[in-house]
């Protein structure tokens, strides 16, 4: 996916319109055949997976690339798998498999709390992680998730396959670490342990809209101290954002007030949201605040999945 | 007269009863018809190209390349058009001094806003269409925008039409009483000021139309998704100069209107013109970023009130000023300015009392126009009505509820007429107001708030009455000049089988229209509803009338349908005493059957008097003519409108940390008279409500200082959704009009009148003990966190 423009929100001369420019259509069988369709266009093109955010991209003719290559039949793309620590959830998986999955579940499961926040029914049956991913809308719930869970990302391209961390993935509004004619295959996800726990929610006008702010955090919790604190915002700037500040402010403490109050200060370090036409930046970090309190609060007093799975 | 409506054990008694609506297995198959469906042979598209800025002159127009492109038929600008069309201009007498500039179909010299048409694109397809606009070259030079409604009226303001003298389209002053002294003799006074945002009606189904100019016959038949066949029949035929007669408007299946399809569009006028230049059928359907930029937009208004009161909490008297801003034009046939009327004769409807002054000023300002959208100017009002009496209750430290007892118009004042002059024949205020009482268990919700409140969960109750205009006679437009019609005709006939047809004036968008019709002309005809077939939405079929505005299609509508079934049962008892050798007065029509009155025996079947009549009239005794076809008009001659009432309460829950607010509940205790279908008016109260909430919570037109629409797309324009909406519990109360037979009064803008009002004061009631408030809608997290002291 190559999105990289944000639909305006003005109408513009002769460019604002709801049909695509005309384009022709290819369906890859296959990793080798996408990438030869893909140098045939000299770039002249794009990927399409689900579509959902594409195609109104293509409909608003803010893109009008000759090609649009589908690689949504790719099995290569396919499936959900667990080798050595590691879930390996194909680029293809859709949101709907994400939300009812067992193994995202039990190995992963802040994707599976994130993942009835991700828009509507009828989206969710169509809409992919890996397009969501490699689209990076920075008000997105998968893309910030895969930061908390420390993320890594299967890229192919015609060369071969490498692997890129997602801590460092997202690299402005739509720009991402996968280069021009890239596919990212795979997101690996290391398996959540037994003293891990995790919780997201967000603040969306709307169910199922973008969010004013989103937060995933998940944490190590042992005998009530916290380690390991990965904590990920969504809609407070370009791109998704790990909390570090904060992170460090619980890091081998327990998790009373003191220590949320602490993380929910040094947020300030972290986020500073930009103002928009209808919210300012203040007011977003206030609720990225106040959202940070109430989801450690709830790892705090949650169960750990050892707990769980007993019961 | 009423009185015999309610024997709901009669058989073919179909009033006041919840039967369902015969058209829904159709729309739900998927087979309805709506303009978006219909091609015609040889039919053309066509696409807009519109302004980017919100005032800027054209200084040139080259169409060389877009014409050029494969697949275009016709590339129009403002000047060819405006050489077929006559201008139109949005004022009428009644608003005394009220000035608006003459509109073209497209933008000639320049535009003023941003989203106004400036050339129409003809091509074989609508995709081609889109593809020709891209090669239109536009040079345009930008003017200084007029966006704000203080700025619109300073003596140095950019003129928006410099030939007006000023940017103000309308001023209005209505007193009563002696304002002045009823603040002199008062105990205590307040002030607050109100801000209600600019919204949009976003019906399912956006404006489409098909011209369809045949030339050798000149005429023109339109297929439009408009609400009022017969106003566009008229307009076209004027506008562009074609006979009336041979103006043909086709409103099919319809997706939705709320008043924002019975407006004059340029869209919709250039359409005609495009056929007539093509000689060939030409479709436009609004997209949903047009619809944006180009439907109607309402309810922009800032409102100052002041309040006078004495110790018992009696309102002695209210000042206002309303300033309302309607875009660069009033809108035509039905003007702009009638929302802002509206609001300052509605304030403080439901009370008693009698100081009051209001002015009122509507201005011009470089945004797309403000029209009639549902429940034009009742959810304004009554915002600023309910939130003062509550705030008046606030400060004296007496309930809600109470403070509404002791204000209110009660039984033994009608009939009453208010301040601003409105005359109520009768209104159900009490009945109401214990009806919601009891409805929503109020001490047991102020028992749960106050135990919540300890554990710091701030919930709310507010309550906002409302009156509501319906049945509107020829004093709400036929005075002020308007060729918009107040009455409603109905032509009902038996087909030889025994069957029925009613044709009427009065359409069907999913409302329910059709349904309720049928149900009365089988009930006062006398047969079974599954033989009634209602047919509407053709000016060439069905007779003239007003159709569907400020709430008549059950009131008007309904009672023409009454009179005439009622005019051809005489008929068909003539018919039948022929063939039986009986007199009519000896006779009745039953369940489809010819009986004797008496004793209810039967004595021949509608289908063998329908046979006889068209078939074999040669046995009926001489001079007998049947006439199994009866029409008849009806306009309201009492009262000039049909005033309904009600009360609306809601619950919300505010997380004071976040701003948001969760919807709990809301009740609404209604009156709209005689019930025909209490299904189909609890559906029409239910979406009138949820769009009050949307207004009350979501939806606003935001633009910025250049006159841009900012949100203009549902991604970021944001409509109420179901899982946003709380369960809506509904009960009813019923004052039949006596003007009428039927008794029935409209209720399809009820639901929106009070919902926002409601919940404006939940919010306010949750927001109290944090010592906050807000006056201005909607009520985003943003502004609560604002009013909290944390934004």
């Amino acid at each position: 996916m190559v999105t990289k423009t944000k639909k305006p929100l003005v109408p513009r001369l002769g460019s604002e319109r709801v049909k695509p420019a005309p384009f022709r259509y290819f369906r890859a069988n296959s990793l080798a055949e996408a990438f030869a369709a893909y140098a045939e266009a000299e770039g002249d093109c794009t990927y399409m997976a689900g579509g959902q955010s594409l195609l109104p991209v293509l409909s608003l003719r803010l893109q009008t690339p000759s090609l649009v290559i589908d690689i949504s039949r790719l099995e290569e793309l396919r499936g959900i798998s667990l080798a050595n620590g590691v879930l390996r959830i194909g680029a293809l998986t859709r949101h709907n498999e994400m939300l009812h999955s067992p193994e995202i579940a039990r190995y992963a499961p802040l994707l599976s709390k994130a993942a009835p926040y991700v828009a509507h029914p009828a989206i969710r049956n169509k809409g992919t992680i890996g397009g969501t991913i490699a689209h990076a809308d920075p008000a997105a719930e998968f893309p910030g998730m895969t930061l908390a869970l420390n993320a890594e990302f299967e890229i192919a391209n015609s060369e071969g396959r490498r692997r890129e961390p997602a801590n460092g993935f997202f690299r402005g509004l739509y720009e991402t670490g996968i280069a021009p004619g890239e596919i990212l295959v795979a997101i690996h996800v290391p398996v959540f342990g037994e003293h891990d726990r995790c919780a997201y929610h967000e603040l969306a006008r709307r169910r199922g809209d973008y969010p004013l702010v989103g937060c995933g955090v998940r944490a190590t919790i042992r005998d009530g101290v916290a380690t390991n604190g990965r904590f990920a915002f969504i809609a407070v700037g370009a791109v998704p954002q790990r909390a570090f500040a904060a992170e460090a402010a619980i890091e081998g403490q327990r998790l009373d007030e003191t220590a949320i109050a602490a993380a929910q200060t040094a947020l300030e370090q972290d986020l500073q949201p930009d103002d928009d036409s209808e919210t300012t930046g203040a007011m977003r970090l206030h609720l990225a605040k106040v959202l940070l309190g109430r989801l450690l609060r709830e790892i705090a007093l949650s169960p750990s999945k050892a707990v769980e799975a007993a019961a | 007269m009423n009185m015999a409506l309610n024997n709901t054990d009669r058989p073919n008694s179909y009033i006041g009863r919840s039967v369902t609506r015969p058209n829904a297995l159709r729309l739900l198959a998927g087979k309805g018809r709506y303009v978006t469906d219909i091609k015609l042979p040889r039919m053309l598209h066509a696409a807009f190209l519109r302004s980017p800025y919100a005032h800027a002159e054209i200084k040139s127009i080259d169409t060389t390349e877009a014409a050029a492109l494969k697949g275009v038929h016709l590339v129009a600008t403002g000047e060819d058009l405006a050489k077929l069309c006559k201008p139109w201009v949005g004022t009428l007498d009644h608003f005394r001094g009220m000035k608006s500039a003459p509109q073209l179909p497209l933008a000639v010299g320049k535009v003023v806003w941003a989203g106004q048409a400036m050339v129409a694109v003809v091509a074989e397809t609508r995709a081609i269409a889109e593809d020709a606009l891209g090669l239109i070259q536009v040079e345009m030079s930008e003017l200084p925008p007029v966006v704000d409604i203080d700025q619109a009226r300073e003596p140095d303001s950019t003129r928006i039409y410099p030939e007006l003298g000023d940017n103000v389209a309308f001023k209005l002053t209505v007193e009563s009483g002696d304002v002045k002294a009823a603040f002199a003799k008062a105990d205590g006074e307040l002030e607050e000021t109100f801000f209600t945002g600019r919204h949009t009606a976003v019906t399912m189904e956006p404006r489409a139309i098909i011209a369809d100019y045949n030339a050798s016959e000149e005429a023109l038949t339109v297929y439009h998704a408009t609400q009022t066949p017969y106003q566009f029949q008229d307009l076209f035929s004027r506008l562009y100069g074609i006979r009336e007669s041979r103006v043909r408007v086709i409103a099919p299946d319809i997706g939705g209107s709320f008043g924002m399809k019975l407006h004059v569009y340029n869209e919709d006028m250039s359409v005609v013109g495009l056929s007539m230049l093509c000689g060939r059928p030409v479709k436009y359907v609004a997209d949903r970023l047009e619809s944006f930029v180009s439907d109607i937009h309402a309810r922009d208004h800032r409102i100052k009130t002041q309040v006078a009161y004495d110790a018992s909490g009696a309102i002695l008297g209210v000042k206002v000023d309303d300033v309302t801003a309607i875009g660069a034009f009033s809108t035509a046939p039905r003007t702009s300015v009638v929302e802002g009327n509206q609001v300052v004769r509605l304030i403080g409807a439901p009370y008693r009392f009698r100081d009051y002054r209001a002015d009122l000023s509507v201005v011009f300002q470089n945004k797309v126009q403000t029209s009639q959208y549902r429940a034009v100017g009742h959810p304004i009002a009554c915002l600023v009505t309910e939130s003062l009496i509550d705030r008046v209750g606030q400060k004296l430290g007496i309930d809600p509820f109470e403070m509404r007892r002791r204000n209110i118009v009660t039984s033994d004042m009608y009939p009453y007429t208010s301040p601003a002059g409105y005359k109520f024949e009768r209104l159900s205020h009490e009945a109401c107001l214990d009806g919601l009482y009891k409805l929503m268990d109020y001490p047991r919700l102020r028992e749960e708030q106050k135990a919540l409140r300890e554990k710091g969960i701030h919930r709310g109750i507010g309550i906002a009455m409302f009156v509501e205009i319906t049945n509107p006679s020829p004093a709400f437009y036929g005075v002020g000049g308007a060729r918009i019609s107040s009455q409603d005709g109905a032509i009902v006939k038996i087909t030889p089988a025994g069957e029925v047809q009613c044709l009427i004036s009065v359409g069907e968008h999913g409302q329910g229209t059709e349904t309720i019709i049928g149900q009365i002309v089988a009930e006062h005809l006398g047969v079974d509803r599954e033989l009634v077939r209602v047919i509407t939405g053709d000016t060439d079929v069905t007779p003239q009338g007003g159709a569907n505005w400020a709430c008549r299609g059950a009131g008007i509508g309904g009672e023409t349908a009454l009179q005439a079934a009622k005019k051809l049962k005489q008929n068909v008892l003539s018919v039948a005493a022929a063939i039986l050798q009986s007199a009519p007065g000896e006779l009745d029509l039953i369940n489809g059957q010819i009986v004797n009155r008496s004793d209810r025996v039967e004595r021949i079947p509608l289908s063998e008097v329908a046979r006889i009549s068209y078939y074999r009239s040669d046995t009926l005794p001489p001079g007998t003519n049947p006439q199994l076809t009866a029409a008849h008009h009806y306009s309201p001659q009492g009262y000039p409108f049909a005033f309904t009432n009600g009360v609306q309460a809601c619950h919300v829950e505010v997380d004071a940390e976040t701003g948001f607010t969760k919807i709990l509940d809301l009740w609404v205790v209604e009156d709209c008279g005689r019930i025909i279908n209490p299904m189909l008016v609890e559906e029409q109260i239910r979406g009138g409500v949820v769009q009050g909430l949307g207004a009350a919570f979501f939806e606003e037109c935001r633009y910025n200082e250049s006159g841009q629409l900012e949100n203009g797309s549902l991604a970021d324009y944001l409509v109420p959704m179901a899982c946003e909406m709380p369960d809506i519990k509904i009960a009813h109360v019923e004052t039949p009009t006596q003007d009428t037979e039927l008794g029935a009064k409209g209720c399809g803008e009820a639901g929106t009148a009070a919902s926002s009002a409601a919940a404006m004061n939940a919010v306010n009631d949750a927001l109290a003990p944090l010592g906050a408030s807000v006056s201005q809608i909607p009520m985003t997290p943003q502004r609560l966190l604002k009013a909290l002291g944390r934004g």
